[in-house]
């Protein structure tokens, strides 16, 4: 992962050169990030998996493939937490990235380009383009909700009559919030894994290409070279 | 156990028809709990603990005849102990036997996500079958009379079945049989609200209660257990009764409209995603991003 002293030859002053990887790649997940990102993943999937079966009588039969409904309504909320967990430490790590600036809005305005694979009239996103920073701030909110719905929902039995009006916002809420997320998540399945190709790789081993920077995160790209070269 | 000759009206969290419906027809059954009678002596409640062979439970004193303040997993059935000052500063005391009141229209069985848990058999019984019972609570929430009750131990939900091992023999349920003085009936719905009317329009008539009615709440499609009331005005005198019990709006707004827009978005979502990759395709790469390595860049 260290780059070759004759790309840092080539590199002007200011960049960030340390983030150069071999064949004229960069890393940009470190592994730190990549971890988090899996085990948010794993148990994210998990929860899905058994949420679903609980939101459907039609597809309860997951919960029996997954070792049945017990173990799965005994696992789904422990799983729950140890996605907030890693939420929250993508919180620490990312949520200063994750700001919105003036680009996101001229790349939300040119939103159509990005739908239409026409990226290059896209405005110069940074590390996380604004559709990334959406679904970043929409996970942790909606991550957030779940949480908490979630905890209500964990020991309904706690909760004294008086206090039953909890449970009832819980129960419309917690499956509101899982929506949110479910469409999160196939939109980010769906960019990651088929519409930008080179992203999958980035969350596995680290490092992207530097055309899929440049064509992608043109302002991270040029964070990284130390350029103040226009895009072309 | 005997509940295989019942047959089945509702099965919770059941994907597709309900094996053997409508092909009987049973009287739906009832049980009538006439509070001007009624005299505390709980032989109700022992009853019902002995036939369900329930665990020895500790009492909770409050002051009050009452045996705790509310049903256990393992005490179904409990008579509440209310003294309500009448306007004319009299004292009258209200005794009501409170257990699960098998619900045309049961919320427990609404709410819940795991296949069988909750049955309700084609003569009204809502039953629980905890082999079946995951143990969400979700019952607990979608329930408006505060009857299912959790078992930390075996995780798994309780509550009244309607002695439906005896009354599947033609038995009457254990409390009814107990009673000595006579406030506690059982038969078919029918027979009940009759004999409940009756007493009600005597009790108008006869003793001075002109407020007397009969306790069977639309709100839930009617239930298997009815109330004779001094006051049918004011249940809520009685422990909580619910002068207007439902499901709760936010478990009906769950299970119906936000499930089917859900479905919806989700099926709609993958179609589009998958739509939107036949036409456009993946995003394309530069000449050099191609020319380069494959696999990512590891040497």
């Amino acid at each position: 992962m260290t780059p070759t002293n004759d790309q840092q030859a080539q590199m002007p002053s200011g960049g960030h050169p340390e983030r150069l990887t071999l064949h004229r790649h960069v890393l940009r997940y470190e592994f730190h990030e990549r971890l988090t990102h899996w085990v948010a993943a794993g148990s994210y999937i998990y929860c899905l998996a058994t949420g679903l079966a609980f939101w459907s009588p039609w597809l309860f039969w997951i919960a029996v493939v997954l070792g049945g409904g017990q173990i799965s309504r005994v696992l789904h909320p422990w799983s729950g937490l140890i996605f907030f967990g890693s939420v929250l430490y993508m919180y620490e790590m990312w949520s200063k990235q994750m700001r919105f600036e003036p680009v996101d809005k001229q790349w939300w305005a040119s939103l159509r380009y990005y739908i239409t694979n026409q990226d290059d009239k896209m405005p110069p996103a940074g590390r996380y383009n604004a559709g990334q920073k959406m679904l970043f701030w929409s996970f942790f909110w909606a991550g957030l909700v779940l949480l908490l719905t979630g905890l209500v929902l964990w020991f309904p039995e706690r909760l004294p009559w008086s206090m039953r009006w909890l449970r009832y916002i819980s129960v419309f809420l917690h499956p509101v919030a899982a929506l949110v997320t479910i469409a999160n998540f196939m939109i980010h399945i769906y960019m990651g894994v088929f519409a930008e190709r080179g992203a999958f790789g980035s969350v596995i081993r680290g490092d992207v290409s530097l055309a899929f920077a440049k064509r992608y995160h043109p302002g991270w790209y040029r964070e990284i070279m130390g350029s103040s070269e226009p895009r072309k | 156990m005997s509940q295989a000759a019942l047959r089945i009206n509702k099965i919770s969290g059941h994907a597709g028809s309900i094996p053997g419906e409508d092909t009987q027809r049973q009287d739906l059954v009832c049980k009538l709990v006439d509070t001007t009678t009624c005299i505390g002596c709980k032989a109700c409640e022992v009853a019902c603990v002995e036939w369900n062979d329930m665990p020895f439970s500790q009492t909770t004193f409050d002051n009050t005849y009452q045996t705790m303040p509310d049903t256990r997993w393992n005490y179904w059935n409990l008579i509440l102990f209310n003294e309500h000052e009448r306007e004319d500063g009299s004292l009258q005391w209200l005794m009501r036997k409170h257990q699960c009141m098998h619900c045309a229209e049961p919320g427990c069985l609404e709410a819940c996500p795991a296949d069988g848990a909750i049955v309700q058999y084609s003569n009204g019984v809502v039953d629980f079958q905890q082999a079946n019972c995951i143990g969400c609570g979700y019952c607990i929430t979608g329930c408006p009379f505060n009857i299912p009750k959790f078992n930390s131990v075996t995780k798994r939900v309780y509550k009244c079945s309607l002695c439906t091992d005896r009354v599947s023999e033609g038995l009457e349920p254990a409390c009814i049989k107990s009673c000595p003085t006579g406030c506690l009936h059982f038969g078919t719905k029918d027979d009940m609200k009759d004999l409940a009317d009756k007493r009600a329009k005597q009790l108008r008539e006869n003793y001075g209660f002109a407020n007397a009615g009969v306790y069977d709440p639309p709100g839930v499609g009617g239930t298997g257990v009815i109330y004779v009331l001094h006051d049918a005005t004011q249940p809520e005198l009685y422990g909580g009764l619910p002068s207007r019990p439902s499901i709760p709006l936010s478990v009906k707004l769950w299970k119906h409209p936000l499930k089917w827009l859900g479905n919806l978005a989700i099926v709609g979502g993958l179609v589009g995603l998958f739509v939107h990759y036949l036409k456009f395709g993946p995003k394309g790469r530069e000449e050099e991003d191609i020319a380069g390595t494959p696999g990512g860049g590891q040497p």
